[in-house]
């Protein structure tokens, strides 16, 4: 099949379909290629589905995409070893049409978008997986796939190819990552009646909810867990930065399965059928972690980019608005009859840069770093509220200034007054 | 957590092995039985792909692989694993993902 397209596209993912759905709709003969036996067979997340990012490439998708709950509330946990403190928010505002964001299963959303890119007119192949890329020189001129004669070739090859990103490493275009810049997802799937969601959550209909946690159930690793509500089924899942796993000796499916034994969490499971157990490398690097994502012939998108916002758990928008300004870019340059050389692709890179992917990524850039290099939010901070809690509301005689005083020593007991001010400083800059 | 444990959670995925062609290998067994310390492999991969013999030695079964990346990014002293995508439409296939 040594034909030539004007666009390779490798994988079918949230930011390759964008690209290639872009490129397809503006007449451009584009062939995508995915390695799993179906788009959506090999790709893991959480998930959750901004409406916006989608919105710009597909505006009616809400006509037949397979959307599972829009979300009406949002719960922050923060644990201890057997209690929660947190907020919820929750707004009849986001119960008005058109949603903001919906919980998707991505086996049925990822083959429901290509095949609108198909629709456009890419071609897509399956069960092929892409082994190199064919260079001339520095310039990217194709892929080499595992298919019998496999070589393809095209004007641009777009890098959808996810975190691991196999190709733009043995091209020599990035590093290899690093266990500090990804974290290490687990996740399972829990089958329940859809009535029982619904009273179990307090929804309705399509209504649902989130709950993101933090504190001790990441045992002091810099991460996150989180609880989404399905139409009839509930994702829960865990992760941390790498190198935490490594330091902590910790097994992330044990961590897993610790959680989901924690008093607060296991009653929202119960009855519940499981499913499916995944995981998946998260890069979370932020701004600092992003690599070359342009070069003679070739673009970046997506995953592979290290596009995550980790702060607010965004990751399939950063990727679709990539892989769509990726399109862009390069029908920018082709309608200008400009050649897709790397001086002429950073246009890509400007363009992400005043786009709101750069901008957030670059807000938290030093977020990371701090976070890791103080492990008191993951543990003291936790375990402190909730004592706080605890002893405030708990009635027992002692009187409240006393009950005041108690929780304001625990405090400096555990961080020090100027740790205490120190730690609010950091959290300032961090989000500033 | 013991494998039996990761074992069940396993049993529920899709997966289609290319039996005989595993995607992942270790490059010198050696390396990893007397030069690497910590084994990190066999603690951080989510599938419990890698175990530890009595004798040191580090087995790898990458039937149940996520393909995740995970073992590669933790070898990073001795970059000791070979890496790659299994054959395409091969390994694991989710149901939902």
């Amino acid at each position: 099949m040594a034909e030539n397209f004007d666009a390779i596209v490798v994988g079918a993912g949230p930011s390759g379909n964008a690209a290639a759905y872009v490129l397809a709709k503006a007449g451009k003969k584009v062939l995508q290629i995915e390695r799993g036996e179906y788009p959506g067979s090999k790709n893991v997340q959480g998930a959750i589905l901004y409406s916006d990012a989608l919105e710009r490439i597909i505006p009616d998708f809400r006509e037949d995409a397979p959307l599972e709950r829009h979300i009406i509330e949002q719960r922050i946990w923060v644990l201890d070893e057997e209690s929660f403190i947190g907020s919820h928010f929750r707004s009849d505002d986001f119960n008005k049409p058109p949603y903001n964001r919906y919980t998707i299963i991505r086996a049925q959303f990822d083959k429901w978008f290509s095949q609108k890119v198909q629709q456009a007119g890419a071609l897509l192949i399956c069960e092929t997986t892409v082994r190199d890329l064919i260079l001339d020189g520095d310039r990217v001129v194709g892929v080499q796939t595992d298919r019998e004669g496999g070589s393809v070739y095209a004007d641009i090859v777009i890098l959808a190819d996810g975190v691991n990103s196999m190709l733009a490493r043995k091209a020599g275009f990035r590093q290899e990552l690093k266990p500090d810049d990804v974290a290490l997802a687990v996740k399972e799937i829990h089958f329940l009646p859809q009535e029982v969601v619904e009273s179990r959550f307090n929804v309705s209909g399509d209504a649902g909810v989130v709950i993101e946690m933090m504190g001790k159930i990441t045992k002091g690793m810099m991460g996150t867990g989180f609880l989404y509500t399905n139409k009839e089924s509930i994702t829960i899942g865990i992760g941390c930065v790498l190198s935490d796993f490594k330091k902590q000796k910790c097994s992330p499916s044990q961590l897993l399965e610790e959680m989901k034994a924690h008093p607060a969490i296991k009653p929202l499971l119960e009855g519940g059928e499981m499913k499916e157990y995944a995981a998946h490398l998260i890069p979370e690097g932020g701004y600092n972690a992003i690599p070359r994502i342009f070069g003679n012939g070739w673009l970046m998108v997506g995953d592979a980019g290290m596009f995550v916002n980790s702060v607010h758990r965004e990751g399939s928008n950063l990727a679709m608005t990539s892989g769509r300004i990726a399109a862009e870019t390069v029908l920018e340059l082709c309608a200008a009859q400009q050649s897709l050389t790397a001086r002429n692709l950073a246009l890509y890179r400007s363009k992400l840069d005043a786009s709101f992917v750069i901008k957030d990524l670059k807000k938290y850039r030093n977020l990371p770093g701090i976070l890791h290099r103080n492990p008191q939010f993951f543990t003291t901070y936790p375990e402190l509220l909730n004592r706080a809690a605890h002893t405030l509301l708990k009635v027992d005689g002692v009187d409240k200034k006393a009950k005041e005083k108690q929780v304001r020593d625990s405090f400096r007991e555990k961080r020090s007054l100027l740790g205490l001010v120190g730690d609010a400083y950091k959290m300032w800059r961090a989000f500033e | 957590m013991s494998n039996a444990k990761v074992e069940e959670k396993l049993f529920q995925n899709r997966y289609r092995v290319d039996t005989g062609r595993p995607h992942i290998g270790i490059r010198d067994p050696d390396i990893c039985a007397v030069t690497c310390k910590t084994q990190q492999c066999a603690v951080c991969c989510p599938a419990g792909c890698y175990t530890v013999e009595g004798n040191g030695r580090v087995v790898l079964i990458t039937d149940g692989c996520l393909e995740c990346g995970t073992c590669r990014v933790v070898c990073e002293t001795h970059r000791n694993i070979a890496w790659e995508y299994p054959r395409g439409g091969f390994g694991i296939l989710f149901k939902f993902g």
